[in-house]
């Protein structure tokens, strides 16, 4: 291992043995020093969020190709990390209050975010499919860990075996690519392409299972349907993490594979993904209305959200729109991350300790017994929806100026006409908490307030200038794409 | 230029200055907020004056323009853009004086959240001046937007029994049509290199494309305005508005629909302007007839007033579309009789219901002994609303119909004939309303005491009278004001329909 090779993985090594000292920490002193394990994970994370903060402005290829570390993998490093400190901060009074005490909580969420920065960086299609399971798995095992609850059981049986089956997708699909251009190296294939050595057939099949492996992974439609059960029967606190964390990640490996290898087939690849795209905005929003529970509703919103960042993607197969496509999505991702992390806090904070209080029409009153977590909320729902002055609105802004930009005006207005029928389920939630009566209980847990008062006064204050993250993400870049 | 600070930045954010401490001294008292609310906005209108002497009239185009760059996104600029013309300057000054004359009228009437209700209502206004004010796209719609939130706050949580509903139906129309107006925004952005308006306005964009974006912005513009059959959101909001809410509502809000037609329509897509402007004419009348008619069905008097909104706005499409100088002067100049007059009808209902609390026209009778103040004041409002000679609504109508009885491009006198049947119906409904509250014996004893006109509401509706009576005897300062920027606008559309033949 070359001092490039450490280098390049460093955020990732720094969290998996800290990770490790925290498990073994955790065995010992876990019971008499509670907070030793959460301020432990917020320290690694913080670490490895500066190694990675350190790498800005890098470019390099390490482990031969392998792993490659670009302005794409740093901005999606930094993401999952900032996400990670947030939902280390809602399961801590999230777990103690639903008398969840396990250390193994943090340690896994290390061990996930682990795996999604590798998922950013990786320069091989192995790498791929290794860190879609260093990310997966932890992840099945924090939906289930509140294992007194059948809800949470069933989530974890459904996420692992729906999981497994996406996983075996991703694999198959690697296997063909793997047959068409004799190589896994996502860098290896494209050359193999640019010379015209590979057989179109066997990479379009390869191609469409990858999309459907990393289609679960976004909860694109129709690979969606795990997500309510899975975001409705898992602790808030760590849906809060999957729904930023796994979209982001699935996302990592598909605009990575697809803009590097699979840009020869875009003309193939272009109408699936139209198709995918406006069904998974339509779907997710339109059912979103039906919902009463606000957690099955922000599954719904979620999977919508993943749509609107599909289009952007649509036109990946042009060069000019190419990079506006990444960045959109990236900048797109950071404003859902907030946003998202956002909504789910004041979820947190409003749930009971018997797992009710997550029904829409618990929310009755919240404007009057919690002001602030109830103004942040209507932030982040102004968020969702995409009115200005909130970051939801630039990102929503730059998506449909990409899929215009790259002549997809009918997808374009597909969107801006689901985001209509998004409007009247996030404002149904603003409805609830300022104009009916009630007597909405909220927890008067401090440190969820704060995150989420802090991610409010973020999703405006950036929207005043945007323009700062707009060149983060412009920075984002994929090497050779 | 040659003071530091620029006007236009003053009257658009000033009223922030006013949020920023009700969130700071809010709590101290409900009078604390109401009084910060009223010095900000009459400052505000204070600065709007200002405004207007800086401003020279002698001039079109744009002036005091102010362009910062704000961001940049894959390669196009978004432009801090603001600068003040002889279209957008009047309404300016009339956004600048509702918000007093509103915030004052909720002095008794709104007794909870104070504190949140003036907030809105300042924040509003900022909206409204940024929507005006903005000359670059992107940032226009940024503040068309916004100002949906204070409303909705402002219809939801101080409004009448059904405000929930009138809430988000308000807020689903205008969506409805300002998500397509982005997508006509971002086409026009990316096509032609640019948001900002100034720029754009010279370029020529394709006759088909034009067809387009003209429905795409045509069809925002329509429902704000609300243009039949697009209205039908505006009773339900009007209706359960606040009293304060429904006179901005009617009296500015609306105005940004009209104004939309004229700042982007007009001169962006003057192709399809002349094709389309005697299918948009054709439905200005109809709108005028349908809502008279159904403004004489009503038993609520508010919803009345709200019908007979959608009538008067009619009559400023049809100026618009008549695309002759008459016309568009005489549909500015209607922007800003039907704020003071319908603003003034609003305040008067608002002002019995205060005292009554019922708005059924059936529940009043013979008011005109037990408080003539108020019966009068009254009466000269639903005159100037039903365009008496001497008063402010005789004049903007008046111009209209002989705008479009002129013009050549709607090439039909009927349109203005016809339009013309909404004025006789106004006064039908109008003094038929007048007549039911205020006219006959008092059919009802708890109306035996009721309280005249109090010193406060008497100062509501003196300025909104007392100009009504200036437009009405002397309109010539308002016309000087704006005639060089129509001309300019007509110009534009002269050029295109001389290059077609």
């Amino acid at each position: 291992m070359t001092l490039i090779d450490f280098n390049s993985i460093l955020p990732v090594i720094l969290l998996v043995v800290w990770a490790l000292v925290m498990l073994l920490l955790d065995v010992w002193f876990g019971k008499r020093v509670p907070l030793l394990t959460p301020v432990m994970a917020v320290a690694g994370l913080v670490l490895s969020l500066a190694a990675s903060l350190y790498q800005i402005g890098q470019q390099a290829s390490a482990f031969n190709g392998m792993i490659r570390v670009d302005g794409f993998s740093i901005f999606l490093n930094n993401l999952f990390a900032l996400s990670g400190i947030v939902a280390i901060g809602l399961g801590y009074d999230y777990l103690k209050r639903v008398g969840i005490s396990e250390g193994e909580y943090y340690v896994l969420l290390l061990f996930s975010i682990s795996g999604m920065m590798l998922m950013g960086s990786a320069g091989d299609l192995i790498i791929v499919f290794l860190s879609l399971e260093l990310l997966s798995i932890p992840l099945y095992v924090l939906a289930g860990i509140d294992h007194k609850r059948d809800a949470s059981r069933e989530a974890s049986l459904k996420y692992f075996l729906l999981g497994t089956m996406a996983s075996a997708f991703v694999l198959f699909g690697i296997a063909f690519v793997y047959g068409a251009a004799g190589t896994t190296s996502l860098y290896g294939i494209t050359e193999a392409v640019s010379q015209g050595k590979v057989q179109q057939f066997l990479l379009i099949c390869g191609s469409a299972l990858l999309l459907a492996g990393f289609g679960f992974k976004v909860a694109a439609v129709p690979f969606h349907s795990w997500t309510p059960d899975v975001y409705h029967g898992s602790p808030s606190s760590v849906t809060a993490f999957m729904s930023v964390g796994a979209k982001a990640a699935g996302f990592a490996a598909l605009i990575r594979v697809f803009s590097l290898n699979f840009t020869a087939i875009a003309i193939e690849l272009t109408p699936l993904f139209w198709v995918l795209s406006a069904l998974t905005m339509i779907v997710g929003n339109v059912v979103a209305v039906a919902q009463t529970n606000l957690k099955r509703m922000l599954a719904y919103s979620s999977i919508a959200h993943a749509g609107y960042i599909l289009m952007a993607f649509v036109g990946f197969g042009d060069a000019a729109v190419r990079q506006n496509s990444i960045a959109s999505a990236l900048f797109y991702l950071a404003a859902y991350a907030l946003t998202s992390l956002g909504a789910w806090s004041v979820l947190v904070a409003v749930e009971q300790q018997d797992g009710s209080g997550n029904e829409i029409s618990d929310l009755a009153g919240l404007g009057k017994t919690a002001p602030s977590l109830a103004a942040a909320m209507v932030v982040f729902m102004l968020s969702f929806t995409g009115i200005p002055l909130t970051l939801g609105f630039w990102g929503k802004f730059y998506l449909f100026r990409t899929a215009i930009e790259g002549g997809f005006t009918y997808l374009a207005v597909a969107g801006l006409l689901t985001s209509l029928v998004s409007a009247f389920y996030y404002l149904r939630v603003v409805v609830k908490m300022y104009f009916q009566p009630g007597e909405a209980l909220a927890h008067k847990g401090r440190l969820t307030s704060l995150i989420a008062t802090i991610l409010a006064i973020l999703v405006v204050g950036l929207a005043f200038v945007p323009g700062y993250l707009f060149n983060l993400a412009a920075a984002g870049l994929i090497a050779g794409a | 230029m040659n003071s530091a600070i620029n006007p236009l930045l003053l009257v658009t954010f000033f009223p922030l200055v006013g949020v920023l401490l009700i969130l700071l001294l809010g709590s101290t008292g409900k009078n604390t907020a109401r009084w910060i609310a009223l010095l900000t906005s009459l400052v505000t209108f204070a600065l709007s004056l200002w405004l207007l002497m800086q401003f020279d009239s002698t001039k079109g185009g744009i002036q005091m323009e102010i362009n910062l760059p704000w961001l940049t996104l894959g390669g196009n600029t978004v432009g801090f853009h603001l600068g003040v013309d002889g279209i957008s300057i009047l309404m300016v000054l009339l956004t600048a004086l509702l918000t007093p004359i509103a915030i004052l009228s909720t002095w008794k009437a709104v007794e909870e959240r104070v504190s949140g209700f003036m907030s809105f209502f300042l924040l509003l206004e900022t909206g409204m001046m940024g929507v005006f004010l903005s000359l670059d796209m992107v940032l226009f719609y940024i503040f068309w937007e916004f100002t949906l939130v204070p409303m909705y706050f402002l219809i939801g949580l101080w409004g009448s029994q059904r405000r929930v509903y009138a809430a988000v139906k308000f807020v689903l129309y205008t969506m409805a049509g300002s998500l397509l107006m982005l997508a006509g925004i971002l086409w026009v952005g990316l096509t032609y290199g640019g948001f900002d308006l100034t720029k754009l306005t010279d370029s020529a964009i394709p006759f088909t494309a034009q067809l387009w974006l003209f429905g795409a912005f045509g069809l925002a513009f329509a429902i704000k305005v609300p243009m039949w059959p697009l209205h039908s959101w505006l009773p339900d909001a009007h209706t359960e508005a606040p009293t304060a809410g429904s006179v901005i509502l009617a009296g500015v809000l609306l105005k940004m629909g009209a104004y939309g037609f004229l700042r982007f329509n007009l001169p962006l897509f003057p192709q399809a302007t002349l094709t389309l402007a005697p299918w948009m004419a054709g439905l200005a009348v109809i709108g005028i007839l349908y809502g008279a008619i159904v403004a004489f069905r009503q038993k609520d008097v508010k919803r009345l007033v709200a019908y007979s909104s959608i009538s008067h706005l009619g009559f400023v499409v049809l100026g618009t579309f008549a695309l002759t100088a008459q016309g568009v002067q005489g549909a500015i100049l209607q922007m800003v009789n039907h704020g003071l007059s319908t603003g003034a009808l609003f305040l008067i209902v608002g002002m019995l219901y205060e005292r009554r609390h019922t708005r059924l026209m059936a529940d009043f009778g013979g008011l005109w002994r037990v408080t003539p103040l108020l019966g009068s004041l009254t009466l000269v409002t639903v005159l100037s609303s039903v365009g008496l000679p001497g008063l402010n609504g005789f004049v903007g109508e008046f111009t209209i119909l002989m705008g479009a009885f002129h013009s050549t491009i709607l090439a039909s006198p009927w349109f203005a004939v016809v339009a013309t049947l909404g004025v006789i119906l106004a006064a039908v409904y109008l003094l038929h309303m007048f007549q039911q509250v205020f006219l006959g014996p008092v059919r009802h004893p708890e109306n035996e005491k009721l309280a005249d006109l109090s010193p406060r509401e008497v100062i509501l509706l003196a300025p909104l009278l007392l100009l009504a009576f200036w437009i009405g005897l002397y309109p010539a300062p308002f016309f000087r004001l704006m005639s060089p920027a129509v001309e300019q606008l007509l110009a534009l559309i002269q050029t295109v329909v001389q290059t077609a033949h």
